[in-house]
């Protein structure tokens, strides 16, 4: 009896290590580059390691197709390097000579893709599903550029500052008018005094100097 | 060697000796003042120190030969810088008028240098601001984290990069697409691009409210626009010091290669780089210093800004080096790891098998045993030399490569706003100069009513310049600037240049001249102000116009254009000009250059046919009619 029992269990594995190969219809390719990702935290790549990959995957699984309860022994890994790259298929739990399609396993990745990510504290570029391409992250797009914020605030700025310039400016001209206009006026009223103290009447020419204002005296 | 040709009637265009000092002692006369020497110092160091000290000098000493350029540089620095800039400062403290004014009291037939400065200001002006707008728009587009450049945009389907960013680089894409959206050729003018409008008006605007009333608001303005640069060097140098990379870029910049200075093209580039750098010719140096007092010490000014320029271009040739040694660093490192990445996948060796040290013994091995693969993948080439020579001057030195080095630097956005913050003083600061050389000129020239008041000339020569700039807010604008830069600020200056120096020494008099700066300063000039005035600066300058002009006319015309469908994409494909370019072209060199014999041509006309109408203008234009004496004083 244990005989049969190991018998077929190998039997499977050997089935099962015969559906995950190198460039296989529905597999994928894994490459982690750890040491570039965490280079004095990383951790060494072992069994356990491996184990807690198969079990992520079988929860993306999960997942994806929420009927069927996919287990660690449906994610089936071969062909591991040094470089730490593997492939990996998946088999159906209700019959494990069928793999799933490749569409079905791309999309169960890419939707836990982050969970697997923080699993193994790696990014999109660190841990590579080959043909599997990272959905990338659209530019934030605000709806005011902020360049015209910006450039709002400088234009105020400057704007204000040629408007006060210019009244100022006017408002000098202006001043620098009347004091001159003011010294008019009191050269006239002195003028006037002396007129009173003598008989003299009419309106005074200031186009003519002082000079004659004394020879007439 | 005393030769002075015959200029009758002098003594009755300029002011005497005796009439400054009544003008110094009275302050009399109504032409504006600096508030004080720090004030006048600190513009004639914004109106030299520029942009060009930035992003040309390092460029030029790093590709002739690095610290050996220093020799020509230095050589024709004292040679010619200096003597020309003693020459306008002294020029304009004893005339006291702007450029127009000072031509045309040395004789009325000069006075188309006067005008030939007015317009090439006036051209240069127009281009110039429009860098600065540029330098705007990236400043504005600073105040964001991650910086708009550090990103391409996803296409239209949101499966990948835009396939011109993916090409070329973020940086590139953002300047030549979001920036300029330039178009493939010059005749291809496009519409004109409303953000650079927008950018446009900024400039002026800004530039307007600093020149509004001329120094009176620019000498306060020069207390931050000059000093700032400085500022912002000196952190950069900080900065750009502790950061990897940054020996590699000093040593290639100052790397001396003495067979260089056989070559007669550095000697060339030198001249003409001290020439441009110390704004000469422009009218805006002889205005300012106009506006000093009588006695003021113009010998020892020019030495002090000529030092001033000189240390700012070695000081800031090691900043920029610096950084470009950084990201030169960065980007061979980048290189090595992806060509190790694609080793390591491609065999399957573990991580950090192949390290940045063993990488090339590796590859040789590798590509002796599997030859095929090697070939395969595709190694990129590594060099070093050609990360630390790519596009280092001009506009790609600022836009390009320093908006890369940045996004790689901890706290982009804060670099990048410094860096432009830079810029824009840099730039500012000569452009009051050049405003300058506009406004007073037409001030002078007497085109408009004298009694609009300085406000006015002022926003007109603003208006005016934005009007004909939106020339470069076109699709194709990049190109036109281009154009401007090479033929509208070069060939014109140098003429105006020598014309200055040979009507100065020779129809005003080297005695004469001589005289009035024993007046002004003491003591007479020196042996040495007497050589290189009379003979060796003349003798560069006719020596770089010559050669200048030879190598311009001689070498074809193409320009440099951003084309996606060309083979060389990214880099730049070179395209002939159109033919109407030629036109183009006359208009921007030939124009002011023509304008010296042409205004001599018709002013002698003048004279031949209304002999009595010129002596009484003579008879107004004496100094006793301009001085306004005060209202107290009784006769």
């Amino acid at each position: 009896m244990l005989e049969k029992i190991i018998l077929l269990l190998c039997c499977s594995c050997a089935v099962a290590q015969h559906l995950c190969t190198p460039d296989a219809s529905d597999g994928y390719k894994v490459r982690l580059s750890i040491k570039t990702a965490l280079e004095g935290q990383a951790y060494e790549w072992n069994e356990n390691e491996m184990f807690l990959f198969r079990a992520t995957l079988a929860f993306a699984m999960r997942n994806h197709i929420r009927e069927q309860k996919f287990e660690v022994s449906n994610i089936i890994v071969c062909n591991e390097t040094p470089r730490v790259s593997f492939w990996f298929v998946v088999t159906s739990p209700e019959s494990t000579s069928v793999l799933i399609g490749k569409e079905d396993v791309e999309e169960a990745v890419r939707k836990s893709r982050n969970r697997i990510n923080s699993a193994f504290l790696l990014t999109d570029k660190t841990l590579e599903f080959i043909g599997i391409l990272p959905t990338l992250a659209a530019p934030v797009d605000p709806d005011t550029p902020p360049w015209l914020i910006v450039f709002g605030v400088v234009m105020g700025i400057v704007g204000a500052g040629i408007i006060l310039l210019l009244v100022s400016s006017v408002v000098q001209k202006k001043r620098k008018n009347e004091m001159t206009d003011d010294e008019e006026n009191c050269e006239e009223t002195r003028v006037k005094t002396v007129e009173n103290g003598s008989v003299g009447e009419g309106v005074y020419n200031m186009s003519f100097s002082d000079d004659e204002r004394f020879t007439q005296m | 060697m005393k030769l002075k040709l015959p200029n009758p009637g002098l003594d009755n265009r300029i002011p005497s000796h005796g009439d400054l000092e009544k003008m110094e002692k009275e302050e009399a006369g109504d032409r504006p003042k600096w508030d004080n020497k720090a004030q006048y110092l600190l513009t004639c160091v914004g109106f030299c120190v520029g942009l060009g000290n930035v992003w040309r000098f390092p460029y030029l000493c790093q590709s002739h030969g690095g610290g050996a350029f220093m020799i020509p540089f230095l050589i024709l620095l004292v040679l010619e810088g200096i003597p020309l800039l003693h020459l306008e400062f002294a020029i304009g403290q004893r005339l006291r008028k702007g450029s127009v004014g000072v031509w045309r009291s040395i004789n009325p037939h000069l006075t188309g240098v006067g005008i030939a400065s007015m317009l090439v200001s006036f051209l240069v002006g127009m281009y110039y601001n429009t860098i600065m707008a540029w330098i705007m728009w990236y400043l504005f587009n600073s105040f964001q984290d991650p910086l708009p450049w550090s990103q391409c945009p996803l296409n239209a389907n949101k499966t990948g990069l835009v396939e011109e960013c993916a090409r070329s680089s973020t940086v590139d894409y953002f300047w030549y697409r979001e920036t300029l959206n330039t178009s493939t050729a010059i005749d291809d003018a496009g519409g004109l691009q409303w953000w650079m409008v927008l950018s446009l008006v900024a400039a002026w605007t800004l530039l307007y409210v600093c020149c509004i009333r001329g120094i009176e608001t620019t000498g306060k303005a020069v207390y931050i626009t000059s000093t700032l640069p400085y500022v912002v060097l000196t952190i950069f140098l900080i900065r750009g010091l502790t950061l990897k990379g940054a020996a590699e870029g000093i040593k290639f910049l100052f790397t001396p290669d003495v067979n260089e200075l056989m070559n007669p093209a550095t000697w060339l580039d030198a001249g003409a780089q001290v020439f441009y750098s110390f704004s000469l010719a422009f009218g805006g140096l002889i205005s300012f210093s106009s506006y000093n007092s009588i006695h003021n010490n113009c010998e020892q000014d020019a030495v002090l800004i000529s030092i001033i320029n000189g240390c700012t271009s070695v000081y800031s040739a090691t900043v920029i080096y610096s950084i470009i040694g950084f990201r030169a660093t960065e980007k061979f490192d980048d290189c090595i790891s992806n060509n190790i990445l694609k080793v390591m996948n491609a065999f399957n060796y573990p991580e950090g098998n192949i390290t940045a040290d063993n990488y090339y013994e590796t590859v040789a091995h590798l590509n002796t045993t599997n030859y095929d693969i090697i070939q395969g993948l595709g190694l990129a080439e590594c060099n070093m030399q050609t990360f630390l020579s790519q596009g280092v001057e001009g506009t790609g030195l600022a836009f390009i490569v320093f908006t890369e080095a940045i996004t790689k630097m901890p706290f982009s956005p804060l670099w990048a706003v410094l860096f432009f913050v830079m810029l824009f003083c840099l730039g500012l600061s000569t452009m009051f100069g050049n405003i300058e050389g506009v406004v007073v000129p037409l001030q002078d020239l007497g085109v408009l009513p004298r009694s609009w008041p300085k406000e006015v000339f002022c926003g007109l020569s603003c208006l005016v310049s934005f009007g004909l700039g939106l020339i470069f807010a076109l699709r194709s604008g990049n190109y036109w600037l281009a154009l401007f830069d090479n033929f509208a600020g070069s060939i014109p200056l140098l003429v105006i240049g020598f014309c200055e120096m040979i009507s100065v020494i020779y129809i005003y008099g080297i005695d004469r001249f001589n005289k009035d700066i024993e007046f002004m300063i003491g003591h007479k000039p020196n042996i040495f102000w007497q050589a290189t005035w009379r003979v060796i600066s003349p003798l560069i300058m006719i020596f770089i116009l010559i050669f200048y002009f030879v190598t311009q006319v001689s070498k074809s015309l193409t320009y440099l254009v951003w084309d996606q469908e060309a083979p060389g994409f990214p880099t730049l494909a070179e395209t002939p000009f159109p033919s109407w370019i030629y036109v183009i072209i006359f208009i921007l060199a030939g124009i002011p250059s023509l304008s010296i014999p042409l205004f001599a041509i018709f002013k002698f006309f003048q004279r031949k046919c209304c002999k009595q109408k010129d002596y009484s203008d003579n008879t107004v234009d004496t100094i006793s009619a301009k001085i306004q004496m005060h209202d107290n004083m009784k006769y």
